[in-house]
C-alpha cells in the first residue's frame, strides 16, 4: 500500500486557461499533500497546452505531466480514460482528484474501473484522517437529505471528485518550483472506439445561471411555461438569470440547461429568489451555496423556508409583481 | 437489437426531507412508514428511453435488478412500461455490495443472458447518487461507455449517442455492443398502460441467486467492497427564516424588497 504515493490531480482546461474546477482542485490538492507530506502531481490532456504547465505549478502542482496532443482538444472518453489510466499505472498515485464536471462525472467512474480503485464521487470534503492516513470523502447522498463519509481501506488509487465552488482555489504563488513532465507517450490511439462528432452549444438567454448574482428560480408551483415570465421578468430586471427545479424543467415550461440541482448546476448567487417551489432536497444541493435564499410559496411547512433566509406564505402570483416592481423603484429603474 | 435496462429499486425519494430518518449505526435509510419504494428516476428514464428505441427499431428489452425484499414491483414497472423480459438477482450474498460488487454481479447476469446490443443504465441511482456502476459495469464487459445522455440514435452499425452537457449537448457514435446511462433530460417516463400492467402480471420473472451467475464470492458484498462508509449523517443547517407577514402577500413582497435593500443584497 505504502507503493502508492503523492497525488494526481486530472486538470481541466477551459478556452486555453486552467479551469476555475483546476485550481480548485489544485488548493485542495496541496492541502492534502501537506497532510501526507507527498507530492501533488497534475495531468494536462489538451491541444497547445505547454504554457499552461506553469501556471498549474504556480497553482501548486510540484509536478506537471502534459499530454499534449490534437487527440485530445475535446473529451473523448476513450482516449483520456487510457492516458489517465496509464499514468496512474506509472506513477501509482495514493489519491487522485477529479472535478465534479462534465469531463470528470465521465472520466473518474471509468478510471476507477479501469485502476481497481476506490471512488466517491460529488466530495463536498475531503480530509486525511491523522491517525489511519486515509482520504476520508464527504458527500451527498439521497438527494442531499443525508452526508456519507466513505473511505477506501485498501484498494488504491482513493479517487474523488470535488463538486465545484464546495473548495478554497490555490493561490498563485509565482515562486513555487516544479518539473514538467511530457506525457504524450501515454496516448493509446488504439483505445478509441467512440468518436465525438459534434459539440453543440445551446444558447441561453441573458447570463450564465453559473455566473449570475442574482438568480430566480421556479418549481412546478408556477403552474407553465408562460408564468414563467414574470420570474424572467425580475431576473432581467436585477441583470440575473433564470432557474428551474427539476420538474419544471421536464414539464418543458424552462430548458433543461436551466435547472437547478444535484443534477443540473450548481449556483452561488448572492440572491436566491425561489418561486412555487417546494425545495426537494436534490434541488436544495444546487443552490444551497446561496448567500440570501429568499422563498415564495404558499404551502408554510414547504421545505424551501427550511433554507431560506427569508420567506413570504402565499401565492407568488400576487407577490411577485409587487416585489418586482418596488425592486424596480429601489433600484430606481 | 437486444437491450439490457438495469433497474434499482429505491426508498421515494420524493419523500418530504422532514420525514427522512437515518439509523446511524447501521448507516442506512429508515424509510418512512407506508410509502413504496419506487424505480430510482434515472433508471426510469432509461427504460423510457429503451421503450422508444423498441417503438421505432424493434427491439426486444431485458430489465434486470438487483435488491433485497419485494423487487419484482420495480421490474413489473418497467415491464409494463415496455419491457419484454425481466430477471431479479436476490442473493444475502448480494447484499451491502459497493459499486464494484454491483457492477460484478450485474456483469455475471449479462454474461448469463448471452447477447446484447446496448445496456441502459440510470446515470446515477437516486439513493447513494454515487454515479459509478454503469462505467464500471462497461470496464468489466470491455465496451464502450457513455454517460449521462439525452437521446440514442441508430445509425447503420452504430448508435449516435447525444450526452448531456453543462452548456448544450454532444454527439457521440459508439460501435456496438456498448453501455449508456441516461440522464432525467430524456424526459418523462411513460405511464404503463392497463394492458401493460396486465401483460406484466402475468409474466414470470425468474431469480437468480450467487450460485446462479457463479459470482465469486470474494468480489461481492462487505468482503470484496472498496469503499465503506464510516458515516451518514443529516447535515445540520442553522439557517432561520423570518417569514415577512402583511395583509396581503402583495404587501409582504413590498416589506421583503425593502428589507433586501436594507440588508444590500440588492
Amino acid at each position: 500500500m505504502s507503493d502508492y504515493q503523492g497525488i494526481l490531480v486530472c486538470g481541466e482546461i477551459s478556452e486555453g486557461q486552467l479551469a476555475p474546477i483546476t485550481q480548485e482542485l489544485l488548493g485542495i490538492g496541496r492541502k492534502l499533500a501537506n497532510d501526507l507530506s507527498q507530492e501533488l502531481s497534475i495531468l494536462l490532456m489538451g491541444k497547445n497546452i505547454g504554457n499552461l504547465a506553469q501556471d498549474a505549478i504556480a497553482f501548486g502542482a510540484d509536478k506537471a505531466y502534459v499530454a499534449d496532443n490534437p487527440l485530445l482538444e475535446t473529451y473523448n472518453s476513450d482516449v483520456f480514460t487510457a492516458v489517465a489510466a496509464r499514468l496512474c499505472q506509472k506513477i501509482s498515485p495514493a489519491i487522485v482528484l477529479l472535478g465534479q464536471t462534465d469531463t470528470g462525472r465521465d472520466l473518474a467512474p471509468r478510471l476507477v474501473g479501469r485502476l481497481q480503485g476506490g471512488l466517491a464521487m460529488d466530495c463536498i470534503e475531503l480530509a486525511i484522517d491523522p491517525s489511519t492516513k486515509l482520504l476520508t470523502q464527504t458527500r451527498p447522498a439521497f438527494g442531499g437529505n443525508a452526508n456519507a463519509t466513505v473511505v477506501t481501506k485498501t484498494a488504491r488509487p482513493q479517487i474523488a471528485t470535488i463538486r465545484s465552488k464546495a473548495m478554497a482555489p490555490a493561490q498563485l504563488d509565482e515562486s513555487h518550483k516544479g518539473q514538467v513532465i511530457p506525457a504524450e507517450d501515454l496516448i493509446d490511439a488504439g483505445a478509441v472506439k467512440v468518436k465525438v462528432l459534434e459539440r453543440v452549444k445551446e444558447k441561453t438567454e441573458g447570463i450564465k445561471l453559473e455566473d449570475a448574482e442574482f438568480v430566480v428560480s421556479g418549481g412546478r408551483g408556477v403552474g407553465s411555461a408562460q408564468n414563467f415570465e414574470a420570474l424572467k421578468e425580475l431576473a432581467n430586471l436585477l441583470g440575473g438569470a433564470v432557474g428551474a427545479t427539476r420538474a419544471a424543467c421536464e414539464d418543458g415550461w424552462i430548458p433543461m440547461t436551466q435547472q437547478v440541482g444535484q443534477t443540473g448546476k450548481i449556483v452561488s448567487p448572492n440572491l436566491y429568489i425561489a418561486i412555487g417551489l417546494s425545495g426537494a432536497m436534490q434541488h436544495i444541493a444546487g443552490c444551497s451555496g446561496s448567500k440570501c435564499i429568499v422563498a415564495i410559496n404558499k404551502d408554510a411547512g414547504a421545505n424551501i423556508f427550511k433554507v431560506a433566509s427569508f420567506g413570504i406564505v402565499g401565492d407568488y402570483k400576487e407577490a411577485l409583481p409587487a416585489l418586482t416592481q418596488k425592486i424596480k423603484e429601489l433600484l430606481g429603474k | 437489437m437486444h437491450i439490457i435496462v438495469c433497474v434499482k429499486q429505491i426508498p421515494d425519494p420524493e419523500v418530504p426531507p422532514a420525514k427522512f430518518k437515518i439509523d446511524p449505526a447501521t448507516k442506512k435509510v429508515v424509510p418512512p412508514p407506508g410509502v413504496p419504494p419506487v424505480i430510482s428516476v434515472f433508471d426510469e428514464r432509461a427504460c423510457e428511453l429503451a421503450c422508444r428505441l423498441k417503438e421505432k427499431h424493434n427491439a426486444k428489452i431485458t430489465v434486470i435488478t438487483m435488491g433485497p425484499g419485494k423487487v419484482s414491483d420495480v421490474v413489473k414497472h418497467a415491464l409494463a412500461m415496455g419491457g419484454d423480459d425481466g430477471v431479479i438477482l436476490q442473493d444475502q450474498a448480494f447484499e451491502n455490495s459497493d459499486s464494484f460488487g454491483t457492477a460484478y454481479i450485474l456483469s455475471q447476469a449479462i454474461k448469463k443472458i448471452g447477447s446484447y446490443d446496448l445496456i441502459l443504465c440510470g446515470r446515477q441511482a437516486a439513493d447513494w447518487d454515487t454515479g459509478q456502476v454503469g462505467s464500471i459495469l462497461a470496464e468489466i464487459l470491455g465496451i464502450p461507455a457513455i454517460t449521462i445522455a439525452k437521446d440514442i440514435q441508430p445509425e447503420g452499425d452504430k448508435l449516435r449517442v447525444f450526452r448531456v452537457m453543462e452548456d448544450g449537448y454532444e454527439v457521440v457514435e459508439t460501435p456496438i455492443p456498448c453501455l449508456v446511462t441516461v440522464s432525467n433530460e430524456v424526459g418523462l417516463p411513460r405511464l404503463p398502460s392497463g394492458m401493460g400492467i396486465i401483460q406484466a402480471a402475468r409474466k414470470q420473472i425468474p431469480v437468480w441467486t450467487a450460485q446462479d451467475i457463479q459470482v465469486d464470492p470474494a468480489k461481492i458484498g462487505p468482503a470484496g467492497a472498496h469503499t465503506e462508509v464510516i458515516n451518514l449523517f443529516i447535515p445540520v443547517r442553522e439557517t432561520t427564516c423570518e417569514i415577512i407577514t402583511a395583509d396581503t402577500a402583495a404587501e409582504a413582497a413590498i416589506k421583503l424588497a425593502e428589507k433586501l435593500r436594507e440588508i444590500k443584497v440588492i
